[in-house]
């Protein structure tokens, strides 16, 4: 079932349209991966669905029900990229201010800041002034302080971004954990291989417009193709360049491209053989979602 | 390094135009301000001094001596005033005793002069005796005393002295014998003219005449506030506020300091709302349920709140250390200083949302602050700077707070009489409200 939908959503400020026609689906409990390069449109698609821009055409819906500019999404929880908290509360104090903020009073409010210290793993650091707290658990909190409404539809805008390896993992089980219960996650993220890894479906925008979307196989299919390559590395340099085969760094590393895996690769280690050679390592890598983006938003820079 | 050290500080000086303002503008407009405040520049009109005269007396000499003071380029005589006070009907009444003190209390004149029943027998006297002149004072401006007494020895020998004349003949005949006939005769000619002598000075410019005054006036200066002045006429000061008058200059200076530290309080408070802008949290609270107005209202309420305990605690403290006497006027306190702290929360929030970086609104609110702080009262009494600066500290509206408190504390006014301070807060009140609110749009959807 589809519960956020957007429809050829457009926007421009001045001359710049950052939004020129955008259209995506969520699906519910689905984790969709938003990307693009910098200035790309994501933002302020973002910042449209929590009703902080208006659109100048296009429309919104949430759970099949169209919204207005100016109304209240109490079903959608924003995650900021930015530790947007109160750095001399408290974890607790913090979860309780925009508890509040979201409409949670009293008992809920409680066991709703109850529930996000458990989940987030602050229970025992509750009551220190956040400024204290590492980078990991600020976005933790961060994380929290947007769903402690339970909304069904989270906008999660670079929730990972300057945090260790396991606090990512960490960040990446809670949200599993939202998953579990049927929420819906949209994600922007800078990070290709989380998205790779964790996220079902893929959109990418670019010059406001979505350019792929799909699940990685489809946009890898749609794309770079499936074609995988081959890398050997030789236990010694061979004495004439290897038919078929391109050398990379240092004259033992040579890579083909694979399309048949059995076969390709059977024909690869044979040719080696015949240079009176021996193969060292030997790795065969799939397209990539990186490979993807740069083959549809190109190597230029975005400043 | 020295010289790369230094070209970095050159060139961050010169990009950073609050480092600027604050370096070179903020200084020479408070050198602008205090050179106007206490030096000749924007004193269009010569400061006169508001005189409130009961001539009890009703005699040609005290007529006469009204007069002179009326000649008089630098006071104005005031001996009527409308039944019931400036906000009373028009219908004008001679001012008595009971009213000039009234107008004294109420701040509408800083000084009464008394011409008390047996003035022709007090004045030119050279043994110091009989009923003195009496200034009914406002402690509040220590000046005006010494300036008018001066002034009323000037007024007193250049208008009138034939009645010296008369006295020193009477002197002299008291110790050597009575004039012969034809001295007498010499007197009683020469004396309608020195009289009509007198009468022309009196409309003539204040110069060679005012000659002799000016020595008397400095004599008169130099006698403490509630000592009789020594001199030709004999003036006795009354402070009509007399017992407040220690306590009353703590409390204004308690008011006056409270509310410039105050201003920058809210200034810092409103401040937040840069920070959370730059933080995201702003954009993020905005994302839920509340809305700008409720965030401003909620910042403003509580500034208000911090507000008030920071004038409370001032007040307490002077109370306890400097003996203020707050506890005889808590109503009138309560009453200016919910006013005042809601009026300058308003202000800051109005500060905060007409900037966009906090460095801008550091550099702003410092010299808005200060300028502010030394138009409206705060750094120095509005009532001792000149007419022109005291109806400029008006467009502030620190100046209006700081007068409901001199009402209140020095002037023992009713609650009643804080209107026009009370709504003039209001006014700011609304308008810093209204235009903040205005200026908050930009952070509202985009």
């Amino acid at each position: 079932m589809t519960v956020l939908r957007v429809q050829d959503a457009k926007r421009s400020f001045g001359t710049t349209q950052a939004l020129a026609g955008v259209s995506l689906e969520l699906g519910e409990g689905e984790l969709l991966g938003l990307l693009g390069p910098n200035g790309a449109g994501k933002t302020t698609l973002v910042r449209a669905l929590a009703g902080r821009v208006r659109l100048d055409g296009g429309t919104i819906e949430l759970f099949g029900r169209r919204l207005s500019p100016t109304e209240a999404r109490d079903g959608l929880g924003v995650v900021p990229q930015e530790i947007a908290l109160y750095p001399l509360l408290t974890a607790r104090e913090n979860l309780e201010a925009f508890g509040s903020f979201n409409g949670l009073r009293g008992a809920a409010l409680r066991e709703r800041v109850g529930w996000a210290l458990e989940w987030t793993g602050l229970a025992e650091r509750a009551r220190e002034p956040i400024r204290r707290f590492s980078g990991g658990m600020k976005r933790r909190l961060n994380i929290a302080c947007g769903v402690l409404h339970e909304p069904r539809v989270i906008l999660l805008d670079e929730p990972t971004v300057g945090v260790d390896p396991q606090s990512r993992e960490r960040i990446y089980e809670m949200l599993d954990r939202l998953r579990e219960r049927g929420v819906s996650l949209l994600l922007t993220t800078h990070q290709l291989d989380e998205a790779e890894a964790r996220c079902e479906r893929i959109v990418i925008v670019d010059h406001g417009r979505v350019i792929a979307a799909g699940t990685l196989d489809e946009l890898v299919r749609d794309t770079v193709g499936e074609r995988r390559t081959a890398t050997v590395r030789l236990d010694r340099a061979p004495d004439a360049p290897l038919e078929g085969m391109t050398a990379g760094d240092g004259a033992t590393l040579w890579s083909a491209p694979v399309r048949d895996v059995d076969a390709d690769v059977a024909a690869l280690l044979a040719r080696v053989a015949a240079a009176g050679r021996s193969v060292v390592d030997l790795e065969l890598r799939r397209p990539s979602l990186q490979s993807v983006f740069l083959h549809l938003t190109g190597r230029e820079l975005r400043e | 390094m020295i010289g790369t050290l230094l070209r970095i500080h050159s060139t961050n000086l010169r990009r950073d135009r609050v480092a600027q303002l604050l370096t070179f503008v903020v200084p020479m407009a408070f050198f602008t301000i205090f050179a106007l405040v206490f030096g000749g520049r924007g004193r269009d009109v010569t400061p006169r001094v508001h005189l409130a005269v009961v001539d009890e007396s009703r005699t040609p000499t005290s007529a006469r001596l009204v007069q002179a003071l009326r000649a008089e380029k630098s006071l104005v005589v005031l001996t009527r005033m409308r039944r019931g006070g400036p906000a009373g009907d028009t219908t004008l009444v001679p001012i008595d005793r009971a009213r000039a003190g009234q107008l004294v209390r109420d701040g509408e004149a800083p000084l009464a002069l008394v011409l008390p029943a047996g003035l022709d027998t007090s004045l030119a006297r050279f043994d110091g005796g009989g009923t003195p002149l009496q200034l009914l004072s406002d402690p509040s401006d220590p000046i005006a005393p010494q300036v008018v007494g001066g002034l009323l020895q000037k007024v007193v020998m250049t208008a009138m002295p034939d009645l010296f004349m008369q006295r020193g003949i009477g002197e002299f005949e008291r110790y050597t014998g009575p004039l012969t006939p034809q001295q007498r005769r010499g007197v009683d000619q020469w004396l309608p003219r020195l009289r009509s002598q007198a009468a022309r000075d009196a409309t003539a410019p204040f110069g060679a005449a005012a000659a002799p005054g000016a020595g008397a006036a400095r004599t008169s200066a130099d006698s403490s506030g509630n000592a009789a002045f020594s001199g030709l006429a004999k003036v006795e000061v009354v402070p009509v506020l007399g017992r407040k008058q220690d306590t009353g200059m703590i409390s204004f200076y308690a008011a006056a300091i409270a509310v410039m530290f105050l201003l920058f309080t809210a200034s810092a408070v409103a401040g937040t709302l840069l920070d959370e802008v730059d933080s995201g949290t702003l954009e993020r609270v905005l994302s839920s349920r509340v809305g700008m107005t409720g965030l401003l209202a909620g910042k403003w309420t509580w500034m208000t709140l911090l507000g008030v305990l920071q004038i409370v605690v001032m007040f307490v403290y002077g109370m306890l250390v400097f003996r203020l006497d707050l506890l005889h006027h808590l109503p009138g306190f309560a009453v200016m200083t919910v006013f005042t702290a809601a009026t300058t929360a308003a202000f800051g929030l109005f500060l905060a949302s007409l900037c966009r970086t906090r460095a801008q609104l550091g550099g702003i609110s410092t010299l808005v602050i200060l300028v502010m702080s030394a138009l409206g009262g705060s750094m120095f009494p509005r009532f001792l700077m000149t007419p022109v600066m005291q109806r400029a500290g008006l467009v502030t509206f620190n100046a209006w707070a700081l007068d409901g408190y001199v009402k209140v504390f020095w002037r023992e006014a009713p609650l009643g009489a804080l209107l026009p301070q009370l709504g003039m807060l209001v006014g700011f009140l609304v308008l810093f409200l209204a235009l903040a609110r205005l200026f908050a749009r930009r952070w509202e959807r985009a």
